[in-house]
């Protein structure tokens, strides 16, 4: 066909801050990181519920979404947005990584709800970039 | 025909159907595939072509801080109230150096947030200049087959590529905040003739009659064509007589009007689009419509052709091996570029030629 088709593949990410939630710092710092990194980043801005998030990634196609919580609840949010992206036909090909205070104990069954990497306050932002570009679905 | 195309047609054809069918994922994915310019993402854009026409699209632009966003997101809200479907594509630059960017204006969408009839997408300014705009002229045609009655195109107006992304709407409003001296500046830029209307947003703050009595007097200065009028002073010669058909021509009988809206509260926003509809009423009456729609497919089809040729011939100088061996002879002062093209292009010349 065409040789005009070449591919020229960019990583579109959401980066989304939900519930009553107000610490934005860490999603802006990791906003600049991914824009740095060479992504575009979509930020969802402060206090969007599960369905505004599902909303912005089925609509923007996102690579990956990433949802910041720091409030404790990750049980509740996540498996309604992980819900939403299965009703819109999203789930399968948006890797879902969840990142703020996580204890270790919800981590396993946050995993099973879809959640496909988490990254607490430890981890380097150069590893989370990297697990990025290798797990962004391939389409 | 090989496995891959195959399966991409397959999954073309899966693409076109449930976009059609209007499902939003599919809609979503098409718009990336044109982004990307995915492999096959021709075929797909070709394939819609015979669904669109239907919807309205107008084009909002204006200096970063005008409140586009903001009054887009209340442009949205009206249009749902009275049963329509919006698309909206909003644009914003992205990073020269890594190619990255940070896609904001999504933030300022609140009124329409969860409405999934309310369809958002941010697009980044992907280096390339003229490409973006192929890309919205296709993302464009991708909102209108799925079935959107309207659609609105939001971009940072700061030049020729700007001017260029809004040439793809019907009518084109341009946002000018009240006060700052930068508001004359931006009108230069060579926006002040794009305009099919004039928004002073923020018109609750200090300077906003000013600028609307500035944009007032620059309005009629344009039609009072002081070009034509100079030259009228220097007497009647030739370029005077032609300068005159010209205006002639140029006088389309749109004066662009000039809205004051306070798009945070909502105030004004009826007004800006009853007049975005007093626009598309005349564009039909004077035939204008037609005649821009004709304009921009030739356009199109100039654009679609220049690309292709300048790949066609990217993939003769790849498979002679390359430009370094003519750059060498360059650099050499064997030859020079203008001969160089002339080589290249002759036997591509000479088959035209032959045919």
């Amino acid at each position: 066909m065409s040789t005009q088709d070449h591919e020229e593949r960019t990583i579109r990410c959401l980066v989304a801050k939900v519930g009553l939630d107000g610490h934005d710092r860490g999603a802006h710092v990791i906003a600049r990181a991914f824009r740095d990194a060479g992504f575009e980043v979509i930020y969802s801005g402060l206090h969007k519920s599960p369905d505004e998030i599902v909303q912005a990634a089925v609509q923007e196609d996102v690579d990956v979404l990433g949802i910041s919580i720091l409030s404790g609840a990750h049980n509740t949010l996540v498996p309604k947005i992980v819900a939403g992206l299965e009703e819109y036909d999203a789930f399968e090909d948006t890797l879902v990584i969840l990142g703020g205070i996580i204890p270790e104990e919800d981590r396993p069954g946050l995993r099973e709800e879809g959640v496909d990497a988490i990254f607490g306050p430890g981890a380097s932002m150069q590893e989370t970039i990297e697990f990025i570009r290798e797990n962004a679905p391939e389409r | 025909m090989s496995e891959a195309d195959d399966q991409r047609r397959a999954e073309n054809e899966r693409l076109i159907e449930e976009l059609l069918n209007g499902k939003h994922r599919a809609l979503a994915r098409v718009i990336s595939n044109i982004e990307n310019r995915a492999p096959g993402y021709r075929e797909l854009v070709s394939r819609l072509h015979e669904h669109t026409g239907d919807a309205t699209v107008v084009g909002v632009t204006g200096s970063p801080g005008a409140g586009k966003s903001t009054l887009v997101d209340k442009m949205a809200e009206t249009y749902r109230d009275r049963g329509e479907t919006v698309g909206v594509i909003a644009i914003d630059p992205s990073s020269p150096f890594t190619g990255g960017a940070v896609l904001g204006d999504r933030i300022r969408m609140a009124s329409n947030v969860g409405d999934m009839d309310v369809f958002f997408r941010s697009m980044s300014a992907r280096g390339t200049l003229g490409g973006l705009s192929t890309a919205t002229t296709d993302a464009v045609k991708a909102l209108d087959a799925f079935g959107k009655d309207r659609i609105i195109i939001e971009t940072v107006g700061a030049g020729q590529n700007e001017v260029d992304i809004v040439g793809t709407a019907d009518t084109v409003a341009v946002l000018v905040p009240p006060s700052s001296g930068d508001d004359v500046q931006m009108l230069k830029a060579g926006i002040l003739e794009i305009a099919d209307v004039f928004v002073v947003n923020k018109a609750d703050m200090d300077g906003a009659d000013r600028t609307v009595q500035e944009l007032r007097e620059m309005i009629h200065m344009r039609n009072d064509s002081p070009l034509a009028g100079t030259a009228g002073h220097h007497g009647v010669d030739e370029s005077a007589i032609g300068d005159d058909t010209g205006d002639g021509e140029d006088d389309d009988g749109w004066e662009p009007p000039i809205v004051e809206t306070v798009a945070k509260s909502g105030k004004g926003v009826d007004e800006f689009l009853e007049t975005l509809t007093d626009h598309r009423a005349w564009l039909n009456a004077s035939g204008e419509l037609e005649s821009r729609t004709r304009e921009r497919y030739a356009e199109e089809i100039r654009r679609l052709l220049r690309e292709e040729a300048a790949a066609l011939v990217e993939t003769e100088i790849e498979s002679q091996g390359g430009l370094d061996e003519y750059v060498d002879a360059v650099a050499a002062r064997q030859t020079d570029p203008y001969k160089v093209t002339d080589e290249v292009v002759g036997p591509i010349r000479d088959c035209i030629d032959e045919g």
